[in-house]
Formats: C-alpha cells, structure tokens, sequence
C-alpha cells in the first residue's frame, strides 16, 4: 500500500505546503523552526550554500585524489628487489603477469569508480542550477548510486592496511604502505562528505511548475487547434509535450 | 496546482516528508511486511515488519560479538619459505603507525572497529527499551540520530571484502590461509545487510517520539 498522494499527479512538497521537512526522519514541522522537535536534527527547507559545499569537498577530493595516483601506494620487498607500486602500476603489473580478470577489477575499482564519481557529483550539482534534460527520477538513481558506491572505494586502504600487517616475512617479502595511502583514503572521504553535502531535493524542485507550465501549453495549442479547425483554416502544428 | 488544501485538515504528526524529494504523504497505517514507497522517487518510506525490533537488537547483539571475537583470532595467515606470519584485526588496523600515515590507522581503526560497535551499541541502547515495552530512554533521540548518521562510516562489511581482494593479490607472493576472524566478518556483512533492510526508520522514530 502507498499513501495517497495529497493531490492528483503533481506532489505537493513539503515547501509547497509551508512546512519544512526533517531529512533524518521525515516528520514535517512549520516553516521557521530550525530544529526537529522528534530526532534533534537540524531544520533546512532548500539550504542555498548546498552546492557549494559539494563543489568544496569534490575540489578537495579531486586534489587528494591526483597524488594518491602518483604516489606509490604499496612498497613490495622480495628477496632481490624493492619496487614500489602505484595503483595503476600495480594493476599493469598483475597485467602481464596473466591475471588480467584481478587487473580489471582493480583498475574499475580505484580508477574508473572514483573518476565515474567526480564526473557524476559535478553533472548533478551543474544540473541542479542550469536544468538537465536527463528526467529527476534517472537523476536521482544517479544519486543514490553515488551515494551507496562511494564507501565502497576503501577497499584499497584496507587492502594496502591488510597487506602491510600481513606480509611481514622478513626477507624473503615484506610489503609496508606508501604515501599514495592517506591520499586515497583523504580522497574517498572527500567526495563522500561531496556526495552527502548534496541536497536531492533540489533536483526535483521546479519540476513541478515545468509540468504545468508543459500542460498549460499543450492545452493553449489544443485550443488552438481546435479553434483553428473550426475555422476551417490548417490545423497549426502540436507543439511535443 | 492543488495546494494546501488537502494538507490543511491533517496535523504535520500525521504527515510524512519524502526525505529525498521532499514530497508530503498523509502517512497511512501500512500493513506488517508490504512497504510504501514515494510516489514520486520511490524511495521507501515506510516498511514495518513484524518482529522487526527483535530481530533488529538480536543482529546489533550478533554485530557486537562479532567484532570483540574477531580481535582474538587470525584472520589471514601467510607462508613463504618456511616462514609464517598472521594478522590480527588489531594488527591491521595498527599497521600505518608512526609518520603521517598514523591518520590512516586511526581510520582504518574507526571504520572497521569503533564505528561498527558504537552504531550497534546506540541501536541496543535505543531498541531494547522500546520492543520490551518500557518507556524510550532520555537520550534515544540523541542516540538513534547518531547511530542513522555513523551508517556510511561505519564499515566492517568493506573491510570483510577488502580481505577477500588482500587475498588474490599475495596469492602468488605466498600460501595464504582464512583464519576464524575472517569468517567472522563475513558473518558480520550479513548482518549488516540484514539490520539495514529490516529497520523501518519511520516507525523506529514513531515509537520514540515523545507520547503525544
């Protein structure tokens, strides 16, 4: 069962309606108060310094991100030889050893997944404030994808954490973290504080107002159609919804 | 556009704000096990399920002796040429020490350990009261708010695959064996994933809002 919506096909938004909405845990509460009376979080209708709290974490993330690529991230010593490895090296390494299945995984894991995510962060905050083609609902999938995958990127940092206090054997092999490490890590944080500073909501406000403007157009043409048809004259030209 | 109107006649107690899109619903009583959804964005807002409370401090419980366990045991134990070295979980999350990378242990070492066992502590501290039927504690509010914002830190089922990858990239370096701590916190991703789809936020906070 779903709870009806209050009216027709247009959602009326918690802003609509006057009141303010707790994000945490969805009790609405009069414009004005700056505080949930039921869970104690902080009150905010549409916060306008949103986005650039997303574009100042996605900046430093970006940052962090470009010397957790060039530094080495793991320093293998084996019983001949001291190599260090950045993620990418590492990845083309395991390349020609033959495991190209692992090499993928990891280069989609800590390469393509962090860049897919400064990408996407940046579309949405520029589609917030110039207007996207692309519809709310899909918007919003990306956002919830971002969001859930954005976590899922430590997995290098404890790996880099696992293999430096395992391999640990001496001469024959022993693995100890690089500074690429704390990069990565100062990167993943980053662009998930990037991703929580973005206010989902935002992406659905003005639909609301494009969907009736949209519907008060097709009516005017189809008045005028019809108008035009009984005046025998050529029908003008629908305009696409 | 139809506003206010409808809205008017309902006190805000019984509405319910889309937290992703900000659409307001009149929240209804939604029957045990079926979950409403957001019309508009589809996000679930309402999904009670019967002995869900129950079932949500048994796993918080199962969480807690999963991660103090997994402290004493192996996880992953190495050989290379006669010699051998395991891990601890203690160990791991030690392994950056000493210089700036000091920073990484300490958040490997919260977002493997502190964060896991401080949200399932604040989930018993807020529940327990709760599904026994007593009154909710002074502090749920506070706690059950904490614990909703510790989630994403809070990571000890990325650290369970994050094992799982350590393992394929010193396969060839060395023999490498699970130990109980790494069963442990795969244990522990069920768990997790379990308590997060069985929680129903709307009625957690129903129930600790104070009586009105």
């Amino acid at each position: 069962m779903t709870p009806v919506p209050e009216a027709g096909l247009l959602h009326v938004t918690a802003r609509d309606a006057g009141l303010v909405a707790c994000r945490r845990c969805s009790r609405v509460w009069p414009m004005g108060q700056d505080r949930c009376g039921r869970c104690g979080g902080r009150l905010v209708s549409r916060d306008p310094r949103s986005l650039s709290r997303v574009w100042a974490w996605w900046a430093a993330g970006l940052m962090a991100y470009l010397p957790a690529n060039i530094y080495p991230m793991l320093e293998t010593r084996t019983l001949f030889s001291t190599q260090d490895s950045t993620i990418v090296g590492g990845a083309v390494e395991l390349l020609l050893h033959g495991s190209a299945g692992i090499a993928l995984v990891i280069l989609v894991a800590s390469v393509g997944i962090p860049f897919a995510k400064f990408v996407c962060i940046a579309f949405l905050a520029m589609s917030v404030r110039h207007g996207s083609r692309m519809a709310p609902g899909l918007r919003m999938r990306l956002y919830e994808i971002v969001d859930y995958i954005g976590r899922w990127s430590m997995i290098d940092v404890f790996v880099v954490a696992i293999l430096a206090s395992l391999v640990q054997l001496n001469v024959v092999a022993s693995i100890s973290p690089g500074p690429a490490s704390l990069a990565f890590a100062l990167s993943v944080i980053f662009t998930m504080l990037s991703a929580q500073a973005f206010d989902p909501r935002m992406i659905w406000d003005g639909i609301e107002a494009r969907a009736e403007a949209e519907t008060e157009a097709k009516a005017r043409a189809e008045a005028e159609t019809e108008a035009d048809a009984r005046a025998q004259a050529e029908p003008e030209a629908e305009r696409p919804a | 556009m139809a506003d206010g109107g409808i809205i008017a006649g309902t006190a805000a107690a019984d509405l319910i704000a889309c937290p992703e899109c900000d659409a307001i619903y009149r929240a209804a009583e939604v029957p045990d096990g079926s979950r409403a959804t957001c019309a508009r964005c589809h996000t679930v807002l309402i999904s009670p399920r019967r002995h869900a409370g129950m079932v949500v401090i048994a796993l918080a419980l199962t969480a807690v002796v999963l991660v103090v366990g997994s402290l004493w045991f192996p996880f992953l134990r190495i050989e290379a040429r006669g010699l051998w070295q395991q891990a601890t979980l203690w160990e791991v999350a030690t392994s950056f020490v000493g210089g700036p990378l000091l920073l990484v242990s300490l958040a490997v070492t919260a977002a493997i350990l502190v964060l896991p066992l401080m949200r399932a502590m604040l989930i018993l501290y807020t529940l327990v009261p709760i599904v026994f039927d007593r009154p909710p504690p002074a502090q749920a509010a506070r706690a059950f708010r904490l614990a909703e914002s510790l989630r994403p830190w809070s990571m000890a089922e990325i650290f369970a695959i994050g094992c799982a990858v350590s393992l394929v990239k010193i396969a060839d370096l060395a023999q490498v064996s699970l130990g109980p701590a790494f069963w442990m916190f795969a244990g522990l991703v069920v768990v997790t994933v379990a308590q997060d789809q069985i929680v129903c936020r709307w009625s957690v906070w129903q129930s600790i809002s104070p009586a009105r």
